[in-house]
């Protein structure tokens, strides 16, 4: 026959439910083995900017970039902000846009689960996933392409804030754009869509300084640009910074756009972030 | 496995009239449409109460307003003597739902989900003793993505019941369950209330109704139209006995309050009467005709004998 459960449920005065903190770990965990079982999205967050430096280095290898950079080492700096944008930014939009559809927030929902907890899961698979991603591309452009790295410490620690930065950026505007109406499957073009445009609008592919300028000044409003700027001032020499717009690195600035959207970001998802698809 | 006891809770006879779920005048309107139109009902705690009614007659907005994910457009909702709109973290500990979606990753297996979400809860019931009591054993490490309708509904309700709730909530739990996982659930909710947990479920499913509720309420169109225990519904419509035979050929039929005399009547006649039923009418006939759908059941005496 059945087995019938035991254990009555205790009635009345239960203790308090886990904290926030707790369950966001657990989200952490739960989060990086769905990433991982989902071969799809692996191989398009690790493979693309591994990719693409490939094909660029091939095609526009012995070309220059302002200041006399080689291409390559003006690329990586480039495309290791756009992996950075495809483990964040899209990667969370895409995610939470179809967990919402096929009824994985409502149960969230239903279990009482603070979204807080919820976005911090989201929040540290996307810190180890673009770890993990900058763990291949970086050692591929040194050993195949002889890019240099970050040359001392302070490189490398800018380096640190900037991708630190960045990805919680992208985090949080995944969040918000996962909110956008329409099905999971049309937030995902979008999304795709917009990720690519911008990459050509900050400068990845193209020496920033040769945009026409309408596009230079759209593209100071996202925060790919600055991520873009802040990895060439890790990976490019002092001299470079002279090719700027500004004719440095703008590093204050660069740290301030970064955080100012990483605070508006949050502000949005909490007030436009719904467990549902909109209410009947 | 724990052994703890529960206090022993006032049983059917006792007074229990405390209820776990309070609704008065419950509107709720997409557009200009009522979905639920006035609707009054009290489940009193330690019951299953069934909520039995037709698709589109307002089980789910009903039951989604009392979890507290959809706002009511006017009434009065307590559940667990809380209003659902605000009710917060400690108020969903003490609730169970297993709703009609699916939330749990495809790419986890049975008990990877059990696992995972056992981590929500102050405490929890064993996986284990979860996967058990949904017949889930041969089914533990496969992925959500390879699993049957019914087996996916199945998962539903072991999470539901998970955090050991007071008060459960089950929106047609057993759609898409062969028969012996229908009555596999009818244990598992049956020992839920054994155990003091109060139960609220939509089905249409009249035997479902029939086997585990202590009170069922009908809706239609928005409405409670009627509760009772399930072998007292439409008591006035049971009384009605149809009597039919055959005479000369043709099938005739009385429907009447005491068929006793209409067949001493016909009995005492000479010679045989072929075909000759009383019925009265079933569950189901009750049913349809309390949600306004056309059935075969009388509504009022009617012919006379000869």
């Amino acid at each position: 026959m059945t087995a019938v459960l035991p254990s009555p449920p205790a009635v009345r005065d239960r203790p308090a439910p886990p904290s926030a903190a707790r369950i966001a770990l657990r989200r952490v965990g739960l989060e990086l083995k769905l990433f991982f079982r989902e071969r799809q999205q692996v191989v398009f967050s690790f493979a693309y900017p591994v990719i693409m430096l490939v094909i660029f280095a091939a095609v526009l290898g012995g070309d220059e970039r302002p200041g006399d950079v080689p291409f390559t080492h003006y690329f990586l700096a480039g495309i290791a902000a756009t992996g950075i944008m495809l483990t964040s930014f899209q990667a969370i939009g895409t995610s939470i846009a179809t967990e919402r559809e096929n009824g994985q927030l409502e149960r969230l929902q239903l279990l009482g689960t603070p979204p807080v907890a919820y976005f911090a899961g989201k929040a540290g698979q996307v810190l180890v996933t673009t770890a993990a991603q900058l763990a291949l591309l970086l050692p591929l452009a040194h050993y195949a392409y002889d890019v240099p790295m970050p040359p001392d410490v302070q490189h490398w620690l800018t380096f640190a804030w900037v991708a630190v930065l960045g990805a919680l950026a992208g985090t949080v505007l995944g969040v918000a754009v996962s909110a956008l109406r329409g099905s999971a499957a049309s937030v995902t073009t979008g999304i795709s869509a917009f990720a690519i445009v911008l990459q050509f609008f900050s400068g990845v592919f193209f020496g920033f300084t040769e945009l026409p300028s309408w596009m230079q000044q759209t593209a100071a409003l996202f925060p790919l640009k600055w991520l873009t700027q802040g990895m060439r001032s890790a990976f490019l020499p002092e001299e470079a910074a002279a090719f700027e717009v500004a004719g440095s690195w703008e590093h204050g600035r660069t740290a301030l756009v970064l955080a100012a959207w990483v605070i508006i970001g949050a502000v949005v998802c909490v007030r436009t972030f719904r467990w549902r698809r909109a209410d009947g | 496995m724990t052994t703890t006891q529960a206090a022993p809770r006032p049983g059917a006879t006792a007074t229990q009239r405390e209820t776990a779920v309070r609704v008065r005048g419950l509107v709720k309107r997409y557009g200009n449409r009522a979905v639920v139109d006035g609707l009054d009902l009290d489940v009193f705690r330690g019951e299953v109460f069934a909520l039995l009614g037709p698709n589109g007659a307002g089980k789910t907005t009903t039951i989604e307003i009392l979890e507290g994910v959809r706002k009511p457009d006017g009434g009065e909702v307590r559940v667990l003597g809380v209003d659902p709109a605000r009710g917060g973290r400690a108020w969903r500990a003490r609730l169970g739902v297993v709703s009609q979606g699916e939330g749990a990753p495809q790419e986890l297996s049975v008990r990877e989900v059990l696992d995972h979400f056992a981590g929500y809860h102050v405490t929890s019931r064993p996986t284990e003793e979860l996967i058990a009591a949904v017949g889930l054993e041969e089914k533990a490490g496969t992925r959500i993505a390879r699993l049957s309708g019914g087996q996916r509904r199945r998962l539903e309700v072991a999470l539901g019941v998970q955090g050991r709730p007071e008060l459960v909530f089950l929106d047609e739990p057993t759609t898409g369950m062969d028969p012996v996982a229908r009555r596999q659930f009818w244990e598992l909710i049956r020992g839920l209330r054994a155990d003091g947990a109060t139960v609220l479920l939509t089905t249409h499913y009249l035997d479902e109704a029939a086997e585990l509720a202590d009170r069922v309420g009908v809706i239609a169109d928005g409405r409670l139209v009627e509760v009772a225990p399930p072998d007292q519904l439409g008591a006035d419509l049971r009384r009605l006995a149809r009597v039919r035979w055959t005479e000369d050929g043709a099938v005739r039929e009385v429907r009447t309050e005491s068929p006793a005399a209409v067949l001493r009547d016909l009995l005492s006649g000479p010679g045989d009467v072929p075909g000759l039923t009383v019925t009265r009418p079933s569950l189901e006939d009750v049913y349809l005709s309390l949600v306004g759908a056309p059935s075969t059941v009388p509504t009022a005496p009617e012919g006379d004998l000869r």
